[in-house]
């Protein structure tokens, strides 16, 4: 065998790659991207189109406290990775558990909102075409929100019981992007039905 | 680089039980594997898909004919295309993607192997919840029935009322998991190409076929996406009773074509990028030069990535849209025939000089040359909106999509099975076979689907249960369904050839065509590991570089 395609070692150390976790969590948000996408088009495409009441300038108030909520989550989750970057361990499980926190937070207010609009509203998934797209669309994203709490929570079991370390932090910075991502799509949402749609 | 595997007898031994070879087989996360079960499913499915096209022609062979019942015309060609779409294109071609990349860019597996395994397990059972139906259908109050709303499934034919029992539900569901699974393999695609390349594999350097699959894989991110939403909204609509499609609550049923077709449309590029991926490796290797144009063709390729996003509505001429839609959607449409004509002068490039070896690869690959090249005319005519207007829902529609589906796609398929049947197997094909399937498949295929394009300019509507006599349409419909005699003996040919060969073929080296990309470089079939030595290289063809040291490619 020849060994004259065999490069010169140097290329070997040179040869750095991006890495798999961060581009398969991209590629997963674009995919949910396109997802939201068509939720949103369908939201914006049927406002207005409501045949029978109640409809979102009736029922629906804007979540201030809950979008404070979910929007520092994202400041919070960064500060616990630049504490684990610094080997804080201390700061991270603490800043990590706070991110958990204010998600569930967010997940509390939601429900809260939707027990108001089915039980003094009455407005349910059947009730017309706004409560069809309404639940659709932000239930997607509350089903975003409890994947990603249920992902925070076990982070923070394993940090409670001192078990991530320094050399985690690369996974947990893919967990973070997902979590980024759903801060991200709750502007987005935030700002198609409580702002353009009311 | 090395060329012999590590023998490993202790952990291949050959007197393994049979529960423990399925064991092994349904647990595995090997991509070869993964690989061969996606192309297995894919077989199976193509067989039945097969079987209930047959069906389909046989009721159309002659006026008044009633072979089935109306009803059950109408199921066959709803499982027939979601069938072949979903359940035999994707994961064949997800099959060979598993199976090829890896070893073409020097790697050991796919990025995240579980994840791999889990997609393929998801489209299988998909496959399986939509044949369910048969059983389920009425919800197993002892009769089943198929979903029989089309392949597109249009509102407000899938809601409640239009669709009772739950056979609608079993399509839903079924493209719901299998699009899950979609995803996952899509994922797994580009972060292993991106993330898993051999050092001194650069973009630049990586075989055709593996930037032709990233550019598969990042559209399926953005092309099963909508579909997937859309089901959302569909089973909210049949379960929670939701107004989405519901025209009666204000909804709308443009709005489930415009979501269909925005999957739809670019979907057909999903498929048929594989499909010239498979092209562009086997026509340098039989012409023995190496492929003309090479940076073109990445370009092209995302081009019509690009593009494609942007034609869905031309599958909705006749819905009544505006007159500037439809000038933007033809003339998009048209746009992308211009990416998709300059691949074809390139691989005509490549085949221009070389020396030609006219295996069985090589035939199909040039079956798909002409077939693709008519069947991209007849787009450029129906992507005319007058003329649309006329043929929309006719079988010339149909003859112009089985065109690509079966005249380009099945065609490079057939090339791939046979170019990398030596791999997978480590055993030689029938050459002699090989060319009878080509020549009677050939033969089969334009008796079918030259003159289904007839009737359909004669006015017969696509979906139709029968005919009257009269119209033209008898001698054209007969031609066609004797086509698929002929498609069907070729198969059979083909199914035997492999599986015979399988077992009792002639044993191949490494490299039985003289090739140039890295898979032909480890053993045949190769090890789990693939390569014992993680390979380095220097230039598009790191197998020519080694064979030819004296002549070593041009370093790019």
């Amino acid at each position: 065998m020849s060994s004259a395609t065999l490069a010169p070692s140097t290329l070997e150390s040179k040869w750095v790659l991006p890495s798999r976790g961060h581009v398969g969590m991209l590629c997963l948000i674009a995919a949910e991207s396109a997802i939201f996408i068509i939720f949103v088009v369908a939201y914006i495409f049927y406002l207005g189109k409501n045949v029978s009441g109640p409809g979102p300038k009736d029922v629906l108030e804007v979540p201030i406290f809950a979008t404070i909520c979910l929007l520092s989550s994202s400041i919070t989750i960064h500060f616990a990775l630049s504490a684990i970057r610094r080997e804080k361990l201390g700061a991270f499980a603490l800043w990590w558990f706070i991110t958990f926190a204010l998600g569930f937070i967010f997940l509390v207010e939601t429900g809260i909102e939707w027990y108001r609009l089915i039980y003094h509203h009455g407005l349910t998934i059947s009730t017309n075409l706004f409560g069809t797209t309404y639940y659709s669309l932000v239930g997607l994203h509350a089903s975003h929100v409890t994947v990603g709490l249920v992902l925070l929570l076990t982070v923070s079991i394993f940090a409670l019981l001192g078990k991530v370390r320094r050399e985690h932090e690369p996974r947990l910075d893919v967990l973070a992007y997902y979590w980024h991502f759903v801060d991200a799509v709750w502007v987005v949402v935030f700002t198609v039905v409580y702002i353009v749609g009311r | 680089m090395s060329t012999e595997s590590i023998v490993l007898t202790a952990v291949q031994d050959a007197s393994r039980s049979w529960s423990a070879i399925v064991h092994g087989w349904i647990t595995t996360v090997d991509h070869k594997r993964i690989g061969i079960l996606y192309i297995v499913l894919a077989l199976v499915f193509l067989v039945i898909g097969g079987m209930e096209a047959t069906i389909l022609r046989i009721q159309l062979i002659v006026p008044h004919n009633h072979f089935v019942s109306p009803q059950f015309f109408n199921q066959m060609f709803t499982m027939h295309g979601t069938t072949m779409i979903f359940f035999v294109a994707m994961p064949i071609l997800f099959g060979f993607g598993n199976y090829l990349i890896p070893l073409m860019i020097g790697a050991r597996d796919m990025a995240f192997p579980r994840v791999n395994a889990w997609s393929f397990w998801l489209t299988a059972f998909g496959g399986m919840l939509l044949y369910f139906s048969f059983i389920g259908g009425y919800g197993l109050y002892g009769a089943g029935a198929a979903p029989d709303v089309g392949w597109f499934a249009y509102a407000p034919l899938t809601a409640p009322a239009f669709s009772v029992g739950h056979s609608t539900d079993f399509w839903t569901l079924g493209l719901l998991v299998s699009g899950i699974g979609s995803i996952g393999a899509a994922v797994n695609f580009v972060a292993t190409i991106l993330c898993m390349r051999c050092p001194g594999m650069s973009l630049g350097r990586m075989p055709l076929l593996v930037w032709l699959n990233l550019v598969m894989g990042s559209m399926v991110l953005f092309v099963i996406s909508p579909l997937t939403a859309a089901q959302i909204m569909l089973a909210v609509d049949r379960f929670l009773g939701g107004h989405f499609f519901d025209t009666q609550a204000g909804g709308s049923a443009v709005l489930w074509m415009h979501f269909f077709w925005i999957f739809g449309h670019p979907e057909v590029y999903v498929l048929v990028i594989p499909a010239f991926a498979f092209i562009s490796e086997i026509v340098p290797v039989f012409s023995r030069k190496p492929i003309f144009g090479y940076p073109i063709m990445v370009a092209a390729t995302v081009g019509i990535g690009f593009v494609s996003f942007g034609v869905w509505a031309h599958h909705m001429f006749t819905v009544g849209m505006n007159s500037y839609a439809n000038s933007f959607f033809a003339l998009t449409t048209m746009v992308v025939g211009v990416p998709t004509g300059i691949k074809i002068f390139n691989w005509i490039g490549t085949m221009w000089g070389g020396q030609l070896q006219f295996k069985t690869p090589l035939l199909f690959c040039i079956g798909f040359l002409f077939q693709f090249l008519i069947a991209g005319l007849t787009g450029i005519m129906l992507a005319c909106t007058p003329f649309n207007w006329q043929l929309s829902g006719s079988y010339f529609v149909v003859a112009h999509f089985h065109y690509v589906i079966v005249g380009a796609i099945l065609f490079a398929l057939f090339g791939a099975f046979y170019y990398w049947f030596p791999k997978m197997s480590g055993r030689m094909y029938n050459e002699t076979l090989g060319k009878l399937h080509f020549w009677l498949f050939v033969i089969g295929f334009h008796l079918t689907f030259d003159f289904m394009h007839i009737p359909g300019l004669l006015g017969m509507p696509r979906r139709i249960y029968t005919y009257e006599p009269g119209r033209g349409w008898e001698l054209w419909n007969l031609i066609c369904t004797i086509g698929v005699f002929f498609q069907g003996i070729a198969v059979l040919i083909f199914v035997a050839n492999l599986v015979r060969s399988w077992f009792v073929g002639k044993l191949v080296g490494n490299d039985p065509w003289d090739a140039w990309t890295l898979e032909w470089s480890t053993s045949s079939p190769p090890p789990e590991y693939n390569f014992a030595e993680i390979p380095v290289v220097s230039s598009r063809r790191p197998l020519w570089d080694l064979k030819h040291p004296e002549d070593p490619d041009l370093d790019v």
